[in-house]
């Protein structure tokens, strides 16, 4: 299995943005991580740093053994699979089927073990009955699933999802969340950016906020939705859960979930 | 004043349509929230609304959409965007893709109305402020993050003084400061008069910003009414959507037998 690490990691974009300062972390195999922070405070940015997409202007990321600077996409894509935050940019294929099946033909899959893996993707994001069908001929929302299913068939030991929630309606963070679940189960890395802290809270193990390019704050969720770090996450243009301040208000303590309010209540 | 009566609309080729008898009235200055399951018809709505469907996409429609008073139907594309702006659900299907400049975006939309050049600065200038992305005027629209581009793309309506304005998850991408500034921005435009339907998952969004919510189903209004209502219906999950988060939170609380009494 594969840690990730970020040393000094810092990138400018051509034209000199500087989308990441100095960053310094590391992600173990099997942990679910969702990165937060404000908008353009590079974390669309990092998490292209882990597949080979961006490389450091300065700094190293590796994965696994690998330095990220030295090794192919080609090769770095066996072991993460990113889902991109912008569906359109990601989907090019004249068929649901074909486009899920592309990445995971590129890592060598072939025959059954090939359609088994685009039909178990499919099936996990409700998309099993649309094989055929055109994938621009699906709604914003199905596409970003699409896009889901997409990296999931490429059964990598990371897989990284970029704003997944963005435009999907209950059922579709309902899927989404069962993804993240079973993904842990099964002891992969879920990297998740988003903006949506209730799904964030209830869902992963670790938050990692940023700010300006640089972590200002990383931890459990019950540490970093806590009433000491808010003054942190609204500098970054956050706020906590709903379910958060609600059990501040009410001396509750730190209870980033529904689920840790009610505990709480009954205790 | 924004009215639908009895829309029908199907897409081309489509075999059902994609919106069915959907009659609404947005007054001057009203705020109008629509929520749904993914492709219970939002998108087309506010596809129809703007009059892109059918005039740029094809595809048939039925009943009248009317603005003003006045009936749109033979109207032309360039003269409906002249009374009904429509912020995309993508940003990146927004841009102009000629602008080198965030500037030189936001001031697209107000230069092809024909304005003086000095109104347009002054607008350009104060849409990125109430956003407060004035800082980014200079960068390329291109190679902005997703929540960026989403504010730049609301800047350009902004500045383009819309009569009316369809927005279809206008802060779908956005962090909380960012939707708050939209909501703000969206809030000081009803005032002035605009009436404004917004399609959106974000129910706490919608719960401090619409008077109205409606709620969508394959194409059809399920039901409507005022907001409050509206989102503490137990109704809403049914139809794919999320309460807000207090409603959300008091139902949990509620399930384990317990009861939330929180102060004012």
């Amino acid at each position: 299995m594969s840690d990730i690490r970020c040393a000094e990691l810092r990138f400018e974009y051509p034209g000199g943005v500087r989308a990441l300062d100095g960053v310094n972390m590391s992600i173990r195999a099997g942990e679910r991580v969702a990165i937060v922070g404000q908008n353009g405070s590079g974390k669309t940015t990092l998490v292209r740093h882990f597949n080979g997409l961006l490389r450091p202007t300065s700094g190293t990321v590796t994965v696994g053994d690998a330095d990220s600077s030295r090794t192919r996409v080609a090769q770095l894509a066996a072991s993460v699979a990113l889902a991109f935050q912008d569906p359109d940019k990601q989907i090019f294929a004249g068929s649901v089927e074909s486009e899920v099946a592309f990445g995971a033909r590129n890592l060598g899959r072939r025959g059954q073990d090939l359609s088994d893996a685009v039909e178990g993707a499919l099936e996990s994001v409700g998309l099993g009955g649309e094989k055929r069908t055109n994938p621009y001929d699906l709604g914003y929302s199905r596409r970003k699933l699409l896009t889901i299913a997409s990296v999931l068939a490429m059964n990598t030991p990371i897989v990284v999802l970029d704003e997944p929630t963005t435009g999907q309606d209950l059922r579709g963070v309902r899927i989404i969340e069962a993804i993240v679940k079973q993904l842990g189960n099964d002891g992969r890395t879920v990297i998740a950016v988003s903006h949506d802290l209730r799904f964030v809270a209830e869902n992963f193990e670790r938050v990692v906020v940023m700010r300006q390019g640089k972590i200002v704050t990383d931890g459990p969720p019950e540490q970093v939705f806590a009433e000491e770090s808010w003054p942190t996450l609204r500098s970054t243009n956050l706020e906590p859960p709903y379910a958060a301040t609600v059990g501040a208000r009410l001396g509750l303590g730190s209870t980033p979930t529904l689920a840790s309010v009610v505990e709480a209540l009954e205790s | 004043m924004l009215a639908l009566e009895r829309v029908s609309y199907r897409y081309p080729g489509a075999p059902r349509l994609a919106l069915r008898d959907f009659t609404l009235t947005l007054n001057d200055g009203e705020v109008v929230g629509v929520v749904g399951a993914s492709e219970s018809g939002k998108s087309t709505l506010a596809l129809v609304c703007s009059g892109l469907a059918p005039r740029s996409i094809g595809g048939s429609l039925t009943g009248r959409l009317l603005v003003d008073g006045d009936d749109m139907q033979g109207r032309p594309m360039h003269e409906m965007a002249a009374h009904i702006g429509i912020c995309f659900q993508n940003p990146t299907s927004q841009l102009s893709q000629v602008a080198a400049t965030v500037f030189e975006e936001v001031a697209f939309g107000p230069l092809n109305l024909g304005l003086d050049r000095l109104e347009v600065a002054r607008r350009t200038t104060s849409a990125l402020e109430k956003l407060g992305i004035g800082s980014l005027a200079e960068r390329d629209p291109e190679r902005l993050s997703g929540g960026q581009m989403q504010l730049v793309a609301v800047a350009g309506l902004l500045a383009m003084d819309p009569r009316h304005l369809v927005l279809d998850e206008p802060t779908a991408q956005l962090d909380p400061a960012g939707k708050r500034l939209v909501a703000d921005s969206l809030a000081s435009l009803a005032r002035s008069g605009t009436a404004l339907l917004i399609a959106e998952h974000d129910t706490d969004l919608l719960a401090g910003l619409c008077s109205r919510v409606v709620v969508l189903d394959t194409g059809a209004i399920a039901y409507e009414g005022l907001t409050p209502e509206v989102l503490a219906d137990e109704r809403l999950t049914e139809f794919g959507i999320e309460p807000p988060s207090d409603v959300a939170l008091r139902r949990e609380v509620e399930s384990a037998g317990l009861h939330l009494d929180l102060p004012a």
